[in-house]
Formats: structure tokens, C-alpha cells, sequence
């Protein structure tokens, strides 16, 4: 998906994620999705807001709450929604489910599940674009609770001391799982940033033009040469931490403080500046919505109507050179 | 063929690669300047953007070659001493072994993990004399473990050139030993082994620096007429299972020399292997020869008493050939 600063397509965007996300964790509760799914629904500002400022050859990756990079990059729902019910057609054949969706053509270099991975390969991509001699920048998508992941940090250090076209983008909703920001973590995030030497800024990540005039401003400063960036988005996750067969975590957040942030709301936000500003295209919001409403169910067909892998092919994709006898299978007769 | 050492065998290596694809280039720590043997020269040859320091952040650039490598380069990441990949492990084992699969095929990661200063024996202690090869085999990491300067060099350019992770691990008690080297940029075939000296009684499989044990033990063992076949396997994983068991179809009685852990160390899964493929062909119980389960002690007395050598791999072949 390509540049944008068309607040309707930000509209549209905006509202595929969350559509995505509340269709997604239906098919969870039905039992047709199997495995964890993290919702991003609260969180749309911020994907949606960067990966505007993002050309398609720009890369991102991204965490185990994943979806909204992934649509927000131009990932299409089909293949998506495919992955996510383990289907042949998903984006990885089904191999790695929702916590790892790629699509290289894309940019994108995959979701992760394990909390800070993606910083440091977004950063060996960036030294690749920055000896090849182009100008594609990298931005590895986090979580506040990463802000204690030591590789993160030593990926900080690393992007400044190679001067490298990363934005590391933050997004603080606050919460790492349960634990609040509050307990876990000592001084600043912001601060913390720039303590490496990287130039810090916090942003509204409710509020998607501010996401994305800050996300701007860095990507052309990285794609001139200027080195990397760390911005910080505070956010909010509507959901408890992931929902899986069998139940959702429990939250341990007040009522108060979840309905604190639904106020603050990226889409409604937005849809009020567009209402108020430079208005909608012909049919409305409404004409928006449909269209979305279309995209989520086709995809959601794709997705039942495609075929599960084979279970023969369980060793498959593990290396690329194979010899015989490797991998080995579990049992011998 | 001329005469290198080890060490001059892999500066070789990495040095011919190099030249040859310009996608390939190193990372490690303090490997600028001439300081490492290995990569002396290299920061010469090919500049900074090709041979980078790297701050002491072994979790971060490992990473950053696994990015690098996604982005289309073959980075050789050096740990200069192996236990140093331990700082490393999510991203050796959570992303290069496995995000090939969970990727589904859509990208491969084609780097290699120069491990040197793997082994015991200078009094370094628990933290830096480990023979880490059996915790990267678990992982799915393909490892190569070469014994000889010739190997040294076509494992080298097999790893930088293999689509997939690879690590090759170099025993600090192997940098010094010469051997004849091709000149030429021929690249050796994982999953094959070696037979190093031809016998018909005993089989001994040994792993990297344990084959000129096993040589040593074997010749001693000539003397009185047991005839040792030592089978060095080169690759760890993939592993040449056809030809450890055109071997033992010959000998019909194993000994595994392995300076690895005893327990779910690399000798217990060749046991198996046997065990399962050629249990009509043997003649007697499988024997390892291992290290003992314990951390790597720092005084010589004990440090020795652990770890495998000519002398037990000497009285394990005894045993089995009575």
C-alpha cells in the first residue's frame, strides 16, 4: 500500500483494521481460528498513520500484535484471514498463524512473537539499503513493554553508531500484557530513547495526522541520510491482552480507565475532522463502511473456502537446500 | 596445494568469498585492525562497509544479520568465542531456525555462524570452553564442524553459500594444525563424511578436534593389530548417515569420540542412529567417549580429567576389540 495523505483513505484504512480485528476474534470465539490473536482494535491511529508516511519498498516489522501493521502496509485480508485459519492460501501456507504473518513483496519482514525481535533485523535491512545506495528506510514496529528488552536497546545503539535509516516506532498502550508501564518501567521511554542519541519525540497516537506528520518528518529525514529516529505513540488497547480458544485473558484494568480511552477514539476522531473538514467522497462514511463491511466478508470466504495444507507436507519450508534423509522426520519403521 | 594452518584456511575462505559475491560480509567483535587471524586483512581488502566491529550487543547483531540476510546479503556473523552465542540465542534459534518455516518459504536466511574459539583446554574456565554444537543441532541449526585446514576452508564457503543458516564451529586446539589446501574456491558438501584413516575393526566417529585424537589413538592401536577406521563426519547436521553406516557394516563395533555433553550430547544421537539402522551389522555395544556432565573446571588437573582424549578413546577401542 502506498503513501497517503488523504484523511479518507486514512478513514479506510483505519476502519479495515478494525473490522478485521472484531471479525477475527468472532471467528475465534467460534472455534474456526485456532491459536492466539492479539487485537489491535484501539491502536489503529498508529499503523495507519506510519505506514502513510511509508513507500511500498519500505519495510516494517512488526510484533505478535500484528494485524494492523500488516493491513496498514498493504497486506490484503484474504491471504490474511487465510492465515489465521491455517489455510494453503495464507500469507506464510499456513505455517506461522497470527503472530507471524510476511509478505516480503510487501515490505513486510514479518510479525514476531517474541517481544523486540524485529528491531535488530529491521536495522541489519537499513545497513542493506544504506550500502546498496537506496533510499528505503526500515521502522520496526514495539510495544512499551519491549522498552525492557535488551535487544531493543542494543538495536538503539546500534542504529545510531551506524548511522542507519531506522524509525523505531513505540507504541505505548501502557500495558505490557497486565503490567502497568507505571511499575515496569524506571525514568522516561522517551528520554530513555534519547539517552542512545537518538532524536525522541512523543506523540498522540489517538490522533492519526499527528502520527503521521511525525512519522513523515522522520522517514524524509532518514531517507536524506539523517539516521534513525525514535517516536513514541501513547495509545490505547481497547482488548485484554489476546483471546484464544477456550476464553479471553482477564483484564485487570478498571472500567474507567478502559472507557477513558474508547473516548478518545482514532476512527470517530478522525471521521469528526473529515465531517468537519474536507468532507467525504460521494456516499458518505456509510459508502466507506459498506465497502469495508464487503472486503472483510469476501475475505472471510477466501479464507473457509481455501484448502488446508497437506499432511504430508508438515516437514516442508524449514531449508532451502535439502539433502537426503533431512530434515528427519520424528519416527523410523 | 600449498601448506596453510587452520586459521590461515579460513582467512582464505572468507577472503574468497568475498571477492566472489559482494553480497557477503562480516560482523563480529574487535575483527578490524589485524587483530583476530582469521580476519586478518579483510578490513583492508574490502572496507568498512564489509568488515564491521560491532559493539558488545551479541543479541543485536546477530539479529541484524538475520535482517541483513532477509534484505538479500550472506553476512558471516563471528562470536569470537563460541559461548558467546548464548547472549544471542533468540535470535539464532527463535528467528534464523525458525522463521523459515513459520515464513512458509517466502524468504531464507543465508547467514553463518562463525564460531570460533569453541573447546576446552587453555584453563579458560566454565564460560569459555564450550563445544556449543549440540544446543545449535536442537535448534535445527545446520553445523559443520570441520578437523582439517582443507575442510576449514571448503566448510567455510560451503556455510557462506548455503541458502540456509549455518554455523561452523572452530576448536581453539585446531587453529594451528596445517594441512594441504586447495588453492581454488571449491566449496565441500555438507551431509558427507570422511573416512581419515581406513580400518576393519573398529569403527571411531569423531567430531572436529577428537579426529586427530582418534588418529593418534588409532596408530598406538596398530601396534598391537586393531585395525581403527576413523570416520571424521564433517557435518553435524545434515549428517552423513550412509556412510557412518558403510562403516559400521564393515567393522561392526563403533566408539564415538565427542567433546560434547555426555546426556543428549551429539554421541547419544549417532548411538541411536546405529542402533536403529545397523543393529545386525554390530558386533558389540556402542561406546562415547564424551565429556563429563559438568561445567569445564578451571584448574588442568581437572579440566583434563573431563574431557575426552586419545588416551580414553584409545582404552574404549581396547575394550571392544577383546
Amino acid at each position: 500500500m502506498s503513501e497517503s495523505r488523504d484523511p479518507v483513505e486514512w478513514y479506510r484504512r483505519m476502519r479495515r483494521l478494525r473490522r478485521f480485528e472484531m471479525r477475527a476474534a468472532e471467528l475465534v470465539g467460534d472455534g474456526e481460528i485456532n491459536g492466539p490473536v492479539h487485537e489491535y482494535i484501539g491502536e489503529e491511529a498508529v499503523a495507519v498513520g506510519v505506514c502513510a508516511a511509508l513507500r511500498a519498498d519500505d519495510v516494517i516489522t512488526s510484533t505478535h500484535r500484528g494485524h494492523g501493521h500488516i493491513l496498514a502496509k498493504g497486506g490484503a485480508p484474504d491471504r490474511m484471514f487465510a492465515e489465521l485459519l491455517g489455510r494453503e492460501s495464507g500469507y506464510n501456507r499456513g505455517r506461522g498463524g497470527s503472530m507471524h504473518i510476511a509478505d516480503f513483496d510487501l515490505g513486510i519482514y514479518g510479525a514476531n512473537g517474541i517481544v523486540g525481535a524485529g528491531a535488530p533485523m529491521a536495522c541489519g535491512a537499513a545497513f542493506t539499503f544504506k550500502v546498496r545506495g537506496e533510499d528505503r528506510v526500515a521502522v520496526p514496529f514495539f510495544g512499551d513493554g519491549a522498552m525492557n528488552q535488551g535487544v531493543l536497546l542494543e538495536s538503539f545503539n546500534l542504529a545510531v553508531i551506524l548511522h542507519l535509516p531506522v524509525i523505531f516506532a513505540c507504541e505505548n498502550n501502557g500495558y505490557a500484557i497486565t503490567s502497568s508501564i507505571r511499575e515496569m518501567l524506571g525514568g522516561d521511554l522517551a528520554r530513555r530513547a534519547e539517552g542512545f542519541g537518538l532524536p525522541a519525540q512523543s506523540v498522540d497516537g489517538m490522533d492519526v495526522c499527528a502520527v503521521h506528520a511525525a512519522s513523515a518528518a522522520a522517514v524524509e529525514r532518514a531517507r536524506a541520510g539523517g539516521g534513525p529516529a525514535f517516536l513514541e505513540f501513547r495509545t490505547a488497547r481497547y482488548s485484554v491482552h489476546n483471546i484464544a480458544t477456550g476464553g479471553r485473558m482477564r483484564d485487570n484494568r478498571s472500567e474507567e480507565t478502559l472507557a477513558q480511552a474508547r473516548e478518545r477514539d482514532p476512527i470517530e476522531r478522525l471521521a469528526g475532522e473529515i465531517t468537519r473538514g474536507a468532507g467525504w467522497e460521494p456516499g458518505g462514511r456509510d459508502a466507506v463502511d459498506d465497502e469495508i463491511e464487503r472486503e472483510i466478508e469476501g475475505a472471510v470466504g477466501f479464507a473457509r473456502n481455501s484448502p488446508r495444507p497437506r499432511a504430508e507436507t508438515a516437514l516442508d519450508y524449514m531449508y532451502a537446500d535439502t539433502y537426503p534423509d533431512f530434515p528427519a522426520p520424528g519416527w523410523e519403521h | 596445494m600449498r601448506e596453510l594452518t587452520y586459521v590461515q584456511a579460513l582467512n582464505e575462505a572468507l577472503r574468497q568469498a568475498m571477492t566472489e559475491d559482494d553480497s557477503v560480509f562480516m560482523i563480529g567483535e574487535n575483527i578490524r585492525g589485524g587483530v583476530r587471524a582469521e580476519t586478518a586483512g579483510l578490513d583492508d581488502a574490502f572496507g568498512p562497509e564489509r568488515v564491521l566491529d560491532m559493539p558488545i550487543s551479541e543479541a543485536a547483531f546477530t539479529g541484524f544479520a538475520n535482517g541483513a540476510a532477509l534484505a538479500g546479503m550472506r553476512p558471516v556473523v563471528e562470536f569470537q568465542v563460541a559461548s558467546l552465542m548464548f547472549p544471542a540465542f533468540d535470535q539464532i534459534v527463535n528467528q534464523a531456525a525458525k522463521l523459515p518455516l513459520m515464513l512458509g518459504g517466502q524468504a531464507h536466511i543465508p547467514v553463518t555462524f562463525l564460531l570460533m574459539g569453541a573447546g576446552a583446554g587453555g584453563g579458560r574456565a566454565g564460560q569459555h570452553s564450550d563445544n556449543p554444537y549440540t544446543f545449535l543441532i536442537h535448534a535445527g541449526i545446520k553445523t559443520v564442524v570441520p578437523s582439517t585446514p582443507a575442510d576449514a576452508k571448503g566448510l567455510m564457503l560451503a556455510a557462506i553459500f548455503e541458502d540456509d543458516p549455518v554455523a561452523l564451529v572452530v576448536n581453539s586446539n585446531l587453529l594451528g594444525r596445517t594441512g594441504d589446501v586447495p588453492a581454488g574456491g571449491e566449496r565441500a558438501r555438507l551431509a558427507k563424511g570422511a573416512v581419515r584413516r581406513a580400518g576393519k575393526d573398529v569403527t571411531v566417529c569423531a567430531v572436529g578436534h577428537l579426529v586427530p585424537a582418534a588418529l593418534e589413538a588409532a596408530g598406538r592401536l596398530a601396534e598391537d593389530g586393531i585395525e581403527v577406521e576413523v570416520w571424521d563426519p564433517r557435518s553435524l547436521l545434515p549428517f552423513d548417515k550412509e556412510g557412518l553406516a558403510a562403516s559400521v557394516a564393515k567393522t561392526g563395533r563403533l566408539v564415538i569420540a565427542d567433546d560434547s555433553a555426555r546426556t543428549c550430547g551429539f554421541a547419544a544421537e549417532v548411538a541411536g542412529l546405529v542402533a536403529e539402522r545397523c543393529f545386525d551389522s554390530l558386533r558389540g555395544p556402542i561406546k562415547r567417549v564424551t565429556r563429563a556432565d559438568v561445567t569445564v573446571p578451571y584448574s588442568t588437573p581437572i579440566e583434563q580429567a573431563m574431557l575426552p582424549a586419545a588416551d580414553e578413546l584409545e582404552a574404549a577401542v581396547r575394550t571392544l576389540a577383546a
